[in-house]
């Protein structure tokens, strides 16, 4: 990514809370349907770190990340986000976090540019932070007035961060973001990332790909039948 | 809430309106869906209808009811549409965890769709004109007007409710149908009847469509306001 580094420069710092600890899960329990998708998970992240969630298939990294997006309510044990309660304030933590799951959200008949200012301007995002999100992600070229149908894989998760970056989402929670893409564009997701984090947000990533996340983490954990367990260096 | 936070959560609400009502409209002009697949689809039911009655009697007797199903039956394409583009690529999961206003989106929603209903209503009329003799007088006008007002609002109303609940659901081209057809039998009842008095057919007076009118003012504004308020807790679901 050419201009990732644009984003800490330009934009400034992502965050705005003034407690050091963006994530605080104590206990908690969630349900997906009937099943428990989380089984007592505790887990606290602070600002600025690029935590990877590992762990097997259904072993509940995606609901993890749900829960912290305020997609998922909890039933038993407390968390805060961003130092809003989840029990009761998962409006407000919509707001401030950014979710990508494995979609990208974007509407393929728009342009770049045109999927980029929507969802920024509907997050009341304002127009400076969208024009550096355009510009530090290096959409601003011959790719602004592109349509989204006629893009890479790669290309499509540049723009859906970019979308991000516009709303400044101070806790991305992002889930196998290099699946589908290529080392180019592995390397341009990582170096978005990474900025992103220099510049005060908190990224949490859920991935099967361990060297290629696991290079981007500055820590990372095992969740393991709904449960979080700290992994040593 | 305090009566700030209400206030500021209502001009976001309007905003997100105008955006969706705009985005829906200009994805609409640029993959032209409507013009090029919904109104020749249109067209061609009022064309079969006129082969399969086949009678120039019937046809300008029964014009006002066949307008209104043939806009039914064209509006659950428009409202397949309206949603196919926000499942393809995750963008309802999106406008779900981004915390905006989803009473906005429902309204920003119906807007644009109410646009496009116009515009098929609008033609169908016309059609009905040409095809099928039907006549309208210069004072019959302003309740043909209203009525056409009115009833797509409803129509527009409920199909962005339902199409928002289906939106989320396995086989929801077969479901939405299910589930719309019979909730908008009323808005379908009474723009026929408004319409017959509009058009004079049997010798009804203008006036006696002006109540059927206000049925469709009434269901128009309370699906647009349960809807408002029912969307978000649906879609979250």
């Amino acid at each position: 990514m050419s201009r990732s580094a644009d984003i800490d420069h330009e934009s400034g710092n992502f965050g705005s809370s003034s407690s050091n600890s963006v994530v605080r899960l104590d206990d908690v329990i969630a349900v997906l349907g009937s099943f428990p998708a989380l089984a007592g998970a505790t887990l606290t992240v602070e600002r600025g770190e690029i935590v990877l969630l590992r762990g097997p298939n259904g072993a509940g990294k995606t609901s993890l990340l749900k829960v912290c997006a305020g997609l998922l309510p909890i039933e038993r044990g407390t968390g805060s986000i961003l130092g809003c309660d989840l029990a009761t304030e998962r409006d407000l933590v919509k707001s401030r976090v950014g979710y990508l799951a494995h979609h990208n959200g974007l509407y393929a008949d728009l342009t770049v540019t045109e999927n980029i200012r929507y969802w920024g301007r509907l997050t009341g995002a304002s127009e400076i932070d969208i024009e550096r999100a355009i510009f530090g992600l290096g959409l601003d070229g011959r790719l602004a007035d592109l349509k989204v149908a006629s893009l890479s894989a790669g290309q499509k998760r540049r723009v859906a961060l970019a979308c991000l970056v516009a709303r400044r989402a101070e806790l991305w929670l992002l889930d196998e973001p290099h699946a589908g893409l290529d080392a180019r564009s592995r390397d341009e997701l990582d170096a978005v990332l990474r900025a992103a984090a220099a510049a005060g947000a908190t990224v949490m990533v859920a991935s099967h790909e361990l060297d290629r996340a696991g290079a981007l983490a500055t820590r990372q954990v095992e969740v393991v039948a709904g449960r979080v367990q700290e992994m040593t260096s | 809430m305090t009566a700030r936070g209400r206030r500021a959560r209502e001009g976001s609400a309007v905003r997100v309106a105008l955006l969706t009502a705009r985005r829906d409209i200009r994805i609409e002009v640029r993959s032209r869906v409507l013009t090029n697949q919904v109104l020749p689809f249109s067209m061609i039911v009022l064309v079969m209808f006129a082969f399969a009655l086949d009678s120039d009697a019937v046809l300008q007797r029964v014009a006002p009811g066949l307008v209104w199903l043939a806009a039914v039956f064209s509006m659950l394409f428009m409202v397949s549409r309206a949603y196919s583009i926000e499942t393809s690529d995750g963008a309802l999961d999106q406008l779900r965890s981004s915390g905006v206003s989803l009473s906005g989106i429902f309204i920003g929603k119906m807007l644009a769709l109410l646009l496009q209903l116009m515009a098929l209503v609008v033609l169908l009329v016309g059609a009905a004109v040409v095809l099928y003799r039907a006549e309208v007088s210069w004072n019959a006008s302003v309740l043909l007007v209203t009525t056409a007002i009115t009833a797509t609002c409803g129509l527009a109303a409920v199909g962005t409710l339902y199409g928002g609940l289906a939106a989320g659901t396995k086989g929801r081209e077969t479901l939405l149908p299910l589930l719309l057809l019979p909730v908008v039998a009323p808005v379908l009842i009474g723009a026929t009847r408004s319409t017959e008095a509009a058009f004079g057919t049997n010798g009804i007076a203008t006036s006696e469509g002006w109540p059927w009118c206000g049925l469709l003012a009434v269901f128009a504004v309370l699906f647009t306001v349960a809807g408002a308020i029912a969307f978000g807790p649906l879609i979250d679901e």
